[in-house]
């Protein structure tokens, strides 16, 4: 891993801020006159250093925190719009003190654990439940220059860390001591199982074309945005992350016209707090991981480099947010052939074009790429066009006849 | 400095929770300290710099083992009683001692070309140079040199794919 002090500006303006000085000027050049000594004397760089590490952490988690709690809000009123209701709108101006309202609600609940339940593991589940979603950030590049770490593995790291959230639902599910739970887990494990591989499939595409698995270098890589490239992957990757969240039309595993609301149904007050947290939080970071992919992460024209993450991380949300208002739930068998007979071939065949034009074009040149960009175009809409048109999914549900014995007969 | 008490923490902890994976009665808490005997393997591995096989130790073993040794534990019978001592421990730890000392005589004995190598030139930027792309080196490796046992390998794990259909499918009278 390369130093931090090269290329994370964020991280080198801390770090000299606290201990710019006349030993270091490799480390902390002294650029125009208004170069000041920093506030730390000479040999304390390894408390710099820890300092500026924390800083970062503390500034990426609480801004993640702060931008979750927004999203609650937004995500609530736009749904209110989407089904013709208002929405939120009662606590502050515009209803934007609801957040802060259900907060201090949930943080006043009575939290409960049911006599059956395995109180260790209970306990325990929402921890688990919350830590990838933020342990995510530490690779999202947010702007130029600025990320936690540039891990070159950085996108294998990202499907790594979200892998244990399935673990999660499960603990809260088995450790509840209720069927309901029990079976909101089982669906979760069941589903997100098999939605990880065409997710990680459809990346294939985009790592074939970078060249590099950091997601860093992958914004840096993309001279048009990827969406363009690689339209099949990018819907591939929506849909399967969009039943990885657990967001309609994917979320029979809390469904609660089934099973009353799945694995957290037996939890109340701020432990079922962190479960919406990490939920509503999963939905930000997969936005961010889809801007960083598939349209160029931070790069924009005129506005500073953050904003333009942002706008395009609450431009994905907003599109989770639409599919979420339009479409409705499918059944299990549904979801599973959508899956295995849907997502999985064309994640597939994107993986195997990808692969021939990366091996029979020179993607160095620009008109390469847009060459590329058109049959990619015409391949995902062929593919889905004839996907949902040949693969039936589900089917008919099967005729069962249950003899019952009547009281007369069974006389 | 760091890193070695690093080090002993993650050594401690994985010895601890392995412990904990023998002793604990309930079936389901000892498969979450397997979970988390893994992510300390994992974490040992980083500071071993093979970020890439801490990766994949995290997602394969904490990730998907993880979850059907689970699936498994739910199949038994007694979950909260069920892992209790039997008549197969001193075979189990004569098993498990064997594979032990097995490893460790494997990996004193084997001579590791890329190691060699890296102390033959004795220059760190080459060590760097390798520690920084090991997923470059796996891939040429696996899809270049050693592309025919990798392929039949899958081609193995599709047909277990496909026996395990062939065994569970219903039968349509």
């Amino acid at each position: 891993m390369p130093s931090p002090l090269e290329g994370n500006a964020l991280f080198r303006g801390i770090y000299c801020w606290l201990a710019a000085n006349k030993g270091n000027a490799l480390q902390c050049p002294p650029d125009g006159p208004a170069f000041k000594d920093g506030w730390l004397p000479l040999g304390w760089e390894w408390l710099a250093y820890t300092i500026a590490a924390l800083a970062i952490v503390m500034l990426v988690v609480n801004a993640f925190m702060v931008l979750a709690t927004i999203y609650t809000y937004v995500e609530r009123r736009l749904l209110g719009r989407f089904q013709s209701r208002l929405g939120p709108n009662r606590a502050g101006p515009f209803g934007l003190l609801q957040p802060i309202a259900d907060a201090i609600k949930l943080l006043a609940k009575e939290d409960l654990v049911p006599a059956g339940a395995d109180r260790w593991v209970f306990n325990l589940a929402p921890v688990v439940m919350v830590v990838p979603v933020i342990l995510v950030l530490a690779v999202l590049p947010f702007g130029r220059h600025s990320f936690v770490a540039d891990v070159n593995i950085g996108i294998l790291y990202v499907v790594a860390v979200t892998s244990i959230s399935t673990l999660a639902m499960f603990m809260a599910g088995f450790s509840s001591g209720n069927r309901y739970a029990m079976f909101g887990g089982m669906r979760a494990v069941a589903q997100l199982i098999s939605y990880e591989i065409p997710v990680v499939l459809s990346i294939v595409g985009v790592l074939l074309l970078a060249g590099s698995l950091s997601l860093v270098s992958i914004v840096e890589a993309q001279r048009i945005p990827y969406i363009l490239l690689q339209p099949l992957g990018f819907f591939v990757f929506m849909a399967g992350s969009s039943a990885e969240m657990n967001r309609s039309p994917f979320d029979l595993v809390e469904a609660e016209s089934e099973i009353v609301s799945g694995y957290h149904t037996e939890y109340s007050g701020m432990k079922f707090g962190v479960f919406q947290l990490a939920e509503f939080g999963a939905v930000l970071t997969t936005s961010g991981i889809m801007a960083t992919l598939f349209l160029k992460g931070w790069e924009g024209p005129v506005l500073p480099s953050h904003l333009w993450f942002l706008i395009k991380v609450f431009l994905f949300a907003f599109l989770f947010i639409w599919v979420r208002a339009t479409l409705p739930r499918l059944r299990l068998d549904q979801v599973m052939a959508f899956a295995w007979k849907f997502l999985l071939p064309l994640s597939l065949i994107n993986i195997f074009i990808t692969a021939i034009e990366v091996l029979a074009l020179d993607t160095t040149k620009l008109a390469n790429l847009w060459l590329m960009a058109g049959i990619n175009m015409a391949v995902a809409v062929l593919g889905i066009a004839a996907f949902s048109r040949f693969v039936r999914l589900g089917g008919k549900p099967r005729d069962i006849t249950i003899e019952i014995p009547m009281a007369s007969e069974a006389r | 400095m760091v890193q070695e008490m690093f080090f002993w923490l993650l050594a401690a902890v994985s010895v601890a929770s392995a412990l904990a994976v023998i002793r604990l009665h309930d079936l389901f808490r000892a498969a979450l300290m397997l979970v988390v005997t893994f992510f300390t393997v994992a974490g040992l591995l980083i500071l071993l710099n093979a970020e890439f096989l801490a990766v994949v130790q995290v997602l394969i073993y904490a990730g998907a083992i993880s979850v059907l040794i689970i699936f498994a534990v739910l199949l038994t019978r007694d979950v909260e009683k069920g892992n209790r001592p039997n008549r197969l421990r001193v075979p189990a730890l004569l098993a498990s001692g064997l594979i032990g000392v097995f490893l460790v005589f494997v990996a004193l004995q084997k001579e590791w070309p890329l190691l060699e190598d890296v102390l033959s030139k004795d220059s760190l930027a080459r060590a760097e140079e390798v520690f920084t792309t090991t997923p470059q080196w796996l891939a040429g490796l696996l899809l270049r040199e050693w592309v025919l046992p990798f392929e039949v390998a899958s081609v193995l794990l599709l047909a277990a794919i496909l026996g395990a259909i062939v065994l569970v499918r219903e039968r349509h009278p």
